[in-house]
């Protein structure tokens, strides 16, 4: 038997920016053994959205992770929400799903772009972050901001898409489904990238289950699961089916992120074809009553839970926050033992890790 | 002045440090390096090894575990260094500050040269951060930029 060595991959390391450390032990190059050390994003966000006020907590949730900031919002305002409970306009509705389908957008984006660097394959990187700065104004030009949106209050949303801007989103939005499409085609057909990724990592569907995935991450191991079944926001009225992928591999986990980017483009523009008009807001009355509520969202990564507990005054009283990274993390330890050292990065990627939402 | 002073402030290569940050501010870094604004054209690389920076950029709020591992990069960068902190966050704490686990600003460990302001920051205020941030150099190693 070869000598076995530790090594630590992380807190800094090239793959992500992130801080994560990954305890792995070789034998030789073949990877036996990984323990995963956490806590180097920690900031105590769960605890100082009981010090503020429940309308002030909008913005430290949606700073819980940047890339998903957009969901984290909406998220937190749906459960504050359904405190009361009370109902949002439809409109509201409408573009808070639009703007949840376009941060997703820019989320598989991001995504497919860092897949491609970890590939090597520099070039795909830069193209997939290229079409994202056009998602990004698209972003920019209707909430005014680039990373953090900040446009879902509690009771609706802050801003209005008008039919100027209604038009430039569709336009843009056509052409980046098909430079989209024309990378991907690129992307699911290179002899490189599939040699790179097919079969390595795989997680087979009852492993998937057992562990509690979620998210693209559990749908590319076969499993038909995706929170945005239930209808929630307009999702319902959208004709939404999720996308699945039998492999369990990192091909299928990049088949799956693809075609979820592209087909969060068609969710967006059948959203802006059915809007309805009306009231974008209601004010709620008062603070949020003695009451506990739960709200689940599809985010880009998976499934986000929120609970938020309320007491009478204008304070929560807890507010909990279960991210999808922290059920993908588990998965790691089945995939990365057997594989070589030099797919570690991939297979670490795969699961589209989100450090600052896991440690909040 | 020679060949090493000049190509540290025509070509820096640069050290990204994720704190405790929310990632807004490390994509915007990241996206400072693809097509739309390209820093790259400057001579700027970002670098996973510290010991071939010139400039650190760090984000995000200082916590109780990234200290230790924040001084020990800061103290493997070779002389001269600058430090930029991007964003709110890492500039004063921002909308952690009241969070029981931050410590505040990257000064509170390491000497900042630069601040960047924004939350997230722009990639045009980060490319600004990092152009004072040279003129700084070129003083310290003693090149007119």
């Amino acid at each position: 038997m070869a000598p076995r060595t530790v090594a630590p991959f992380g807190p800094q390391h090239p793959v992500l920016p992130e801080p994560i450390q990954l305890k792995i032990t070789y034998e030789d190059e073949k990877v036996v053994n990984v323990v995963p050390a956490l806590g180097y994003g920690h900031r105590g966000i769960e605890k100082a959205c009981e010090i503020n006020e429940y309308p002030k907590n909008i913005h430290l949730c949606e700073r819980i992770c940047g890339i998903c900031s957009c969901m984290h919002g909406i998220s937190y305002c749906e459960v504050v929400e359904r405190l009361w409970p009370m109902e949002v306009p439809p409109r509201a509705k409408y573009l808070r799903t639009i703007w949840s389908e376009m941060s997703r957008t820019h989320s598989h984006l991001l995504w497919l772009g860092l897949l491609a660097d970890a590939l090597g394959f520099e070039s795909m990187f830069m193209q997939f972050w290229r079409i994202r700065e056009k998602v990004l104004d698209l972003l920019e030009m209707t909430c005014g901001s680039r990373v953090t949106q900040s446009v879902s209050v509690v009771g609706g949303v802050r801003r209005d898409i008008d039919d100027e801007q209604k038009k430039i989103c569709i336009r843009t939005l056509q052409e980046v489904r098909k430079e989209v499409e024309a990378l991907v085609n690129v992307l699911a057909t290179d002899p490189t990238v599939k040699a790179r990724t097919v079969g390595v990592g795989v997680l087979t569907k009852e492993q998937a289950i057992l562990l509690g995935n979620n998210g693209p991450h559990l749908r590319a191991s076969g499993v038909k699961e995706d929170c945005r079944m239930l209808g929630m926001q307009a999702y319902g009225e959208l004709g939404f089916e999720p996308i699945v992928e039998t492999d369990g591999d990192c091909y299928a986990r990049a088949l799956v992120r693809a075609r979820e980017a592209l087909q969060a483009i068609d969710l967006q523009l059948e959203a802006f074809s059915k809007m309805p008009e009306g009231e974008i807001f209601v004010r709620p009355k008062g603070s949020p009553p003695a009451n506990e509520a739960v709200y689940r969202c599809e985010q880009a990564r998976g499934e986000v839970f929120y609970y938020a507990k309320g007491n009478g005054t204008r304070n929560l009283e807890r507010l909990r926050v279960r991210t999808p990274t922290f059920a993908n993390i588990p998965s790691l330890l089945v995939m990365l033992p057997g594989s070589e050292l030099a797919d570690v990065p991939i297979i670490v990627l795969s699961i589209d890790p989100c450090i600052s939402c896991t440690e909040r | 002045m020679g060949i090493i002073q000049t190509s540290q402030v025509k070509s820096p290569w640069i050290l990204h440090f994720c704190n405790s940050s929310c990632n807004g501010c490390d994509i915007e870094v990241l996206a400072c390096l693809t097509p739309l604004y390209d820093v790259e054209r400057f001579g700027l690389v970002n670098m996973g090894n510290p010991k071939h920076a010139d400039v650190m950029v760090v984000t995000g709020p200082v916590n109780y575990r990234t200290a230790r591992v924040l001084k020990n990069l800061y103290n493997q960068i070779p002389d001269p260094k600058m430090v930029i902190a991007v964003g709110a966050c890492a500039s004063t704490g921002g909308v952690f500050h009241n969070c029981y686990n931050i410590m505040g600003g990257v000064d509170k460990v390491i000497p900042v040269d630069v601040y960047v302001p924004g939350c997230a920051a722009r990639p045009e205020a980060i490319i600004d951060g990092v152009v004072l941030a040279l003129q700084k150099l070129s003083k310290a190693v003693g090149v007119a930029k």
